[in-house]
């Protein structure tokens, strides 16, 4: 399928929000919950399509986010930036195939055109058992050379862990349903109450 | 060659989908004179065959039928008791039909949850530190492949022993639950699914797979 009209239904779709909300934090906050409830589904897509296995590393986890671009996107981003820790990576992005033919209006500064693969990615990483914070550091959109996503992991979501014995974490495996994260009526709504309740990404500012 | 049933399972272990693909069904109908040469019993209110195995009729299988009547439960449809019918040599010759007892969607439930903790309970019984949990669970008539994905989705499948191709199978299912269901926008999440595009598909790749029985489904 032709790029171009996902751009433009990207487009479309930004346009509208800001129609909607009139405040591009909302607008920003709202395309980074869209993207969150597109990555939980499509982590399984990019699982079962390209059978990557599961990651004990985060320089692991870089490829694969790599090659998900690759594969939903086109593109190739380089990984790099790696902080001391290893906890902290970023992902540049030479051209970004979703803002192709945008400039960003004056009033909307502060609106984080491509927001959506910020949620792609926590949304993707926390189905994984991976909690994570992703955020824009540069953007070709507000005249950076190119566009970079920085992503930070918070921590390993023990108690989501399916039935796939790591040493120690076995003892979770066997807790009742009902205490994993995942309860059994996730709908969109609770999703948003989930989301309140924990720190949110867009905290982070692009300046 | 036959796959007899699939089962998924979201990850808090809660029964998703159940498509029951090739069951084989025993119906074994009779007229019997009085006295009856078998041996009925109430079991779980349902009137059950405890002794006395002839013509197809096994120890196991329920009374589906009086006389052409559908028996529910315990009951006639109107409203006698089964077993009172089958006491009463004023009845006889009297036809009855048998069948397996299926599972009901509550049963099937119930023990699609049940494989959960044995899959957990597989993990830490293993001697070898990292292990899967239940993959493959044999019997001398079906065997039940299950595949767990890195989210803790569980696929099964319920097959003959003999049926090959099993492992290509469930990761086909699971590219059409990343398809059909997860991308269908009014499907939410560890939810049962129930999308037809998605029963389509999944018709299909059963069938392909029993056919062939190969890799290549």
């Amino acid at each position: 399928m032709s790029g171009e009209l996902f751009t433009l239904t990207y487009g479309s779709l930004v346009a509208q929000l800001l129609k909607d909300y009139e405040n591009v934090d909302d607008v920003n906050r709202q395309l980074e919950r869209m993207g969150y409830n597109i990555g939980m589904r499509l982590i399984e897509d990019f699982l079962a399509r390209a059978n990557p296995g599961r990651c004990y590393d985060l320089r692991d986890t870089a490829d694969k986010i790599q090659q998900a671009f690759k594969l939903y996107l086109g593109v190739s981003p380089s990984i790099g930036s790696w902080n001391p820790g290893g906890d902290e990576f970023s992902i540049v992005l030479e051209t970004n195939p979703m803002a192709e033919f945008v400039e960003l209006p004056d009033h909307c500064l502060g609106l984080r055109y491509s927001n959506i693969l910020a949620g792609i990615i926590r949304g993707a990483c926390e189905m994984v058992q991976m909690e994570v914070m992703v955020w824009f550091i540069a953007d070709q959109l507000k005249g950076d050379n190119v566009t970079e996503i920085r992503i930070k992991f918070v921590k390993r979501l023990e108690d989501a862990i399916p039935a796939v014995a790591e040493e120690a974490e076995v003892q979770s495996a066997v807790k009742p349903p009902s205490s994993t994260r995942a309860s059994p009526c996730w709908s969109g709504f609770r999703t948003e109450d989930r989301d309140s309740q924990r720190p949110h990404c867009s905290a982070h500012r692009v300046e | 060659m036959t796959i007899h049933s699939l089962f998924i399972l979201s990850k808090s272990g809660g029964l998703i989908y159940q498509h029951d693909h090739n069951q084989p069904s025993i119906d074994n109908e009779k007229t019997f004179s009085y006295p009856l040469e078998l041996k009925l019993d109430l079991q779980n209110r349902n009137i059950v065959v405890s002794f006395g195995q002839r013509d197809g009729i096994r120890v196991g299988h329920m009374l589906m039928a009086v006389n052409g009547k559908k028996v529910t439960g315990h009951q006639l449809e109107d409203g006698r008791e089964a077993l009172e019918v089958l006491r009463d040599e004023a009845n006889y010759p009297i036809n009855l039909k048998f069948a397996r007892p299926r599972l009901t969607t509550n049963e099937k439930i119930f023990q699609a949850s049940m494989f959960y903790p044995l899959y957990a309970l597989a993990c830490q019984l293993s001697p070898e530190p990292r292990s899967s949990g239940i993959e493959v669970l044999e019997a001398d008539n079906f065997r039940m492949n299950c595949f767990q994905t890195l989210t803790g989705v569980k696929f099964m499948v319920i097959s003959d022993p003999k049926q090959s191709g099993v492992d290509a199978l469930l990761h086909r299912v699971y590219e059409l639950y990343a398809d059909f269901a997860l991308k269908n926008p009014f499907y939410s999440l560890e939810m049962p699914i129930r999308c037809e595009l998605f029963d389509e598909h999944l018709k299909t790749a059963l069938e392909q797979a029993e056919r062939s029985g190969l890799s290549n489904v």
